[in-house]
Formats: C-alpha cells, sequence, structure tokens
C-alpha cells in the first residue's frame, strides 16, 4: 500500500490495464476490491454508482477508473487513472499491431489471422449477448438489438446517431405507456 | 510492405476518434470504428479491420481502445497510434467527470435510464451486425465455423472465463488455419 494518492492509483490500476484480458469487464472485480476493502477509497455502494456514470456517458465503460481517480484526487488523480489504465495495454498492442502488420503475407500470420477471425467473431456476438443478459428489459432488449442489426443488415451506413437516438426515444415512450 | 496509400493527416484521425468516443452513448465502440474507418473513408479493408479486431480481443487492454490504437498504427505509425488514443479518451475523459458531479440530478430527470437502457440495447444491435460481417467468412470453412460456435458458447452462455478458452481455441483454430494454407485470392471486399 502505498500512502501518496497518485502512486497508489497507479500501483491499483496499471497492473489491471495488463490482465483485463476480454476488456473491461474483466477489471471491475479486482478494482472493486482494491478500492473499496484495501485502500477504502469509495464505499461499495458508491463504486455501484461509479459503474453506472462509466455506463452511461459516452467512451470505454472502463472510464470508471477516471472518475474514482477525480474522487481520490481531484483532476490530477483522474488523469493519472486514466493513464495508468490505459497506457500499459496499448504500449503493447502498439508493438504487436506493427510487428503484425509488418509479417502481413507469409504463411504463419496469414494461419494466425485465419485461426483468430472466428473467436474474435464468436466474442463479439457473445459480448453482445452478455449486455442483454444484464439489461432488465427482458425480450424488449433483444427485440430492440435485434431490430437495429436488422435495420444495419439493409442499409449499413445508417447514422449511429439516428439509431441510438431512436433506440432512446423508443424505451422512453414504452416505459411511459408500461409504467 | 503496404500498398500506397495518401497518408492521412493527424488532424483527421484525432477527429475521428474525438468524434467516435464523444457520441458512442451506449457501447459498440467497434461499429463506429469499423463504420467510419472502412465504410466511409476506406482507410483500411474489412479483412484488416478484423484481423485487427482480432488481435484487440486476445490482448489484454479494453477493445477500444486497442483497436484505436491498431487503426492508428496501420493508418499512420506511432503518431497515429496516440493521436487515435488520445482523440478516443479527451472527450469521454470531461463527459464522465461532469457526469459524476451531476449524477444525482441526471437520475432523477424523467425518462432518463429508459433513455440509456434503449441506447445500450441498440449499440448491441450495432455489435451483432458488425458480428455477422466478421463472421461472413469464418462459416464457409467447417473448422472456422466450430471455432466460432464453440467460443460464442463458452463465453456467451456457459460464462467461462476467457484466458482458458483462449489458450484451448486458439491453438486448435491456428492449427486448423495452417493446415487449410493462404486463402487463394485476396479479394479486398467492401460490402
Amino acid at each position: 500500500m502505498s500512502d501518496h494518492p497518485l502512486l497508489a492509483l497507479i500501483i491499483v490500476i496499471a497492473p489491471l490495464s495488463l490482465v483485463a484480458l476480454g476488456g473491461a469487464s474483466a477489471i471491475y472485480a479486482p478494482l472493486q476490491h482494491q478500492a473499496v476493502d484495501v485502500y477504502q477509497w469509495v464505499s461499495g455502494r458508491e463504486y455501484l454508482e461509479l459503474f453506472a456514470i462509466a455506463r452511461v456517458t459516452p467512451g470505454p465503460g472502463s472510464m470508471l477508473t477516471t472518475i474514482l481517480g477525480w474522487r481520490v484526487a481531484g483532476l490530477p488523480g483522474a488523469l493519472v487513472a486514466t493513464l495508468a489504465l490505459y497506457i500499459p495495454s496499448s504500449a503493447l498492442c502498439f508493438v504487436i499491431a506493427r510487428t503484425w502488420n509488418r509479417y502481413r503475407g507469409s504463411r504463419w500470420h496469414a494461419a494466425i489471422e485465419n485461426g483468430l477471425r472466428p473467436i474474435g467473431a464468436g466474442l463479439m456476438i457473445a459480448g453482445g449477448v452478455m449486455i442483454l443478459r444484464v439489461e432488465e428489459s427482458g425480450p424488449l432488449a433483444w427485440a430492440m438489438a435485434l431490430a437495429a442489426c436488422a435495420l444495419l443488415t439493409w442499409r449499413p451506413l445508417l447514422h449511429p446517431m439516428i439509431l441510438i437516438g431512436g433506440g432512446a426515444v423508443v424505451f422512453m415512450a414504452l416505459r411511459a405507456v408500461i409504467g | 510492405m503496404k500498398k500506397p496509400a495518401p497518408t492521412v493527416p493527424l488532424l483527421a484521425i484525432y477527429k475521428l476518434f474525438f468524434g467516435v468516443g464523444v457520441f458512442s452513448f451506449g457501447g459498440g465502440l467497434t461499429a463506429w470504428f469499423h463504420r467510419e474507418v472502412v465504410l466511409v473513408r476506406g482507410w483500411m479493408t474489412d479483412d484488416e479491420f478484423f484481423s485487427g479486431y482480432s488481435l484487440a480481443q486476445v490482448l489484454p487492454g479494453v477493445n477500444s481502445t486497442n483497436m484505436a490504437v491498431y487503426i492508428g498504427q496501420h493508418v499512420r505509425g506511432a503518431a497515429g497510434s496516440a493521436v487515435a488514443l488520445a482523440g478516443l479518451l479527451s472527450g469521454p475523459f470531461f463527459i464522465v467527470i461532469a457526469a459524476a458531479i451531476a449524477y444525482n440530478r441526471l437520475v432523477e430527470l424523467p425518462g432518463f435510464t429508459a433513455a440509456m437502457s434503449g441506447i445500450a440495447t441498440v449499440a448491441v444491435g450495432m455489435i451483432f451486425r458488425l458480428g455477422m460481417a466478421s463472421a461472413k467468412d469464418s462459416v464457409r470453412h467447417l473448422p472456422s465455423l466450430l471455432v466460432l460456435a464453440a467460443s460464442f458458447v463458452a463465453i456467451g452462455i456457459m460464462q467461462w472465463p476467457l484466458l482458458p478458452v483462449l489458450l484451448v481455441l486458439a491453438p486448435l483454430s491456428i492449427a486448423a488455419a495452417w493446415l487449410r494454407g493462404p486463402p487463394p485470392v485476396r479479394k479486398d471486399k467492401h460490402e
């Protein structure tokens, strides 16, 4: 443990950057343990609130670390927490991406690329299903997601803002009617 | 090593990622990237994009930031990666802090939670569509199709941890792709 808040943020968050396999969902539980139990920066209820805030704002959902840093040490804390989460994994990704593109065209590159491709597709669809599972709206959420998917199949260049606005309006209207 | 392409200005990269960062309510950032980078601007092909997406998922870190780094690297090297990442995060950085300050007021707004819920489900629809586009090539080969189904069931239905699933499926799938050999003709097609 470190007494200096900025240093403590780095010590807690930077390792999570490199173990966040499968994206942001992998960091929520270990971060909660550190922030709530070990360092007691926030209460359990406040942590859930940070999660909810990050979810309703644009950008990566993992930006809950940014608000956590803000709660701990103001603007410097927010900046340090953000960089600690994204710099290590991004540096690794950059090195691998550069190597990756350099060997494009070789047989092993093609094998890895073609081998990982179906896994990537499977994980992508699985990720969508997992979000729908935690949505409280049930069948309605599924219907809406499939409708948006169908609409994009028909009109691939349809602007996401139109879809998102439509989704918000439909759910607000239904909530108002159903209650 | 790559076909010569007109140099993309760093400012254009920043603007693109800043825009996606600020407007991508509800998630689905990768679907936004695909639309802007492949369909609208033609900075990379479908194959290059999905190849990067597989990497972004297998590597540690958040998929969307990994993808930004990959796209930036592809288009403009190290500077492109840094600018893409900064563009993606700089907007949400301030928005998320502002939302944390205003949170108690926001949730009291009538319809706010319903709207957010609707937005999230639409974002899932965008993810599904992109998953379909990415799966299109895989369904032509039985081994790929089996791997696709296995990874979906393991993570999406069984909810097993990712690492062991990857450790089993990735070597099998790569070996199958190696035996199949390189694809006969590389077709850079857009849908």
